[in-house]
């Protein structure tokens, strides 16, 4: 008996593991992040339009907010840059973001020309906070907890989509378990 | 004539070398000794199939930078990979750490050899158990 279960077995396990393997759907460069439920790192940068004011944790504590990871060479940025004007544009949640590794006066055209979406944006010119939040392409983005987890990371540009599947679920528990 | 030939022997075998590390480098010989080895064991999670050491990428160079500032500060290598495991996780490693579900990828081979091995055994002790046939006759000639 054992004869004829094994190899079908070690067969039917090989199956399970090509079927992941060779999704057309998964993305090998795609990380999941070593934050996710536990707090966002801690920052503080300078505002990307004040820098003599900052940005940091403490900024969006107590709000379910969401920090977008930009860049100006960012092509992908680009791409989702209006999809982030209608999510401000609605008000569903804060958007802060963290301008990744850019030059300021090339940010400050763009959130001029293609508008602002955010609350606030740090300005992280060396890419300090970026390593620290585990950055590693952008665009990135987080979605922090009340209390200032991290509950989901978003890796590429954001559409529709995604924000429906990934990000509102998330959302609706996360504001609905403390009403 | 010989001499000629020899310099464009040796310019066959040259391989020209590019800076991709353009930190400054520690006065500290040992320093620098840790720095190069460390660098070739992080991954860059920009180019994954390449180590901080091997790549351009702007994240290299800025994890580059980063490792320069820990050993800097003292740190030693264990807590310079505990940072990198800590923003990006086991797979930032080259040489994943023993632990947790990496433990399965250091035992594996083990468990594979001794999976053969049990095979081997098994199927040699059959064999061994089988009756030695010394009637079959198949192979003798038979008188015609």
């Amino acid at each position: 008996m054992i004869r004829f279960a094994a190899p079908l077995v070690v067969f039917a396990l090989l199956v399970l593991v090509f079927i992941k393997g060779l999704d057309p759907n998964r993305d090998l460069n795609e990380l999941p992040s070593p934050f996710l439920g536990k707090p966002a790192p801690q920052f503080e940068l300078p505002r990307l339009l004040d820098p003599t004011a900052s940005i940091s944790n403490e900024t969006y504590a107590g709000d379910v907010a969401l920090i977008n990871v930009w860049a100006t060479w960012c092509v992908g940025c680009r791409q989702e840059h209006s999809f982030l004007n209608e999510l401000a544009a609605e008000n569903v949640l804060p958007i802060y973001g963290i301008n990744w590794r850019d030059q300021r006066d090339e940010a400050l055209k763009w959130v001029e020309q293609l508008g602002n979406p955010y609350v606030a944006s740090g300005y992280d010119g060396d890419g300090r906070v970026g390593i620290d939040w585990g950055v590693y392409g952008a665009p990135e983005t987080f979605l922090i907890s009340k209390d200032g987890r991290v509950l989901h990371k978003h890796l590429g540009p954001l559409s529709q989509n995604s924000w429906e599947t990934d990000f509102l679920p998330l959302i609706a528990a996360e504001t609905g378990d403390t009403k | 004539m010989k001499r000629t030939l020899t310099a464009l022997a040796l310019l066959l075998i040259s391989t020209s070398a590019l800076a991709i590390d353009t930190g400054k480098a520690f006065d500290d010989p040992e320093l620098q000794a840790r720095y190069e080895k460390i660098i070739e064991e992080v991954r860059c999670l920009k180019c994954q199939n390449q180590t901080i050491k091997d790549s351009n990428a702007f994240l290299a160079d800025d994890l580059r930078r980063e490792i320069r500032r820990l050993l800097s500060e003292g740190k030693t290598n264990a807590e310079i990979f505990d940072f990198m495991v800590e923003r990006y996780g086991e797979f930032a490693l080259y040489r994943p750490r023993m632990s947790g579900i990496t433990l399965l990828l250091w035992i594996a081979p083990g468990v594979f050899l001794l999976i053969g091995g049990l095979i081997v055994v098994r199927v040699l002790r059959k064999r061994m158990s089988m009756p030695i046939d010394l009637d079959d006759d198949t192979e003798t000639e038979q008188p015609a």
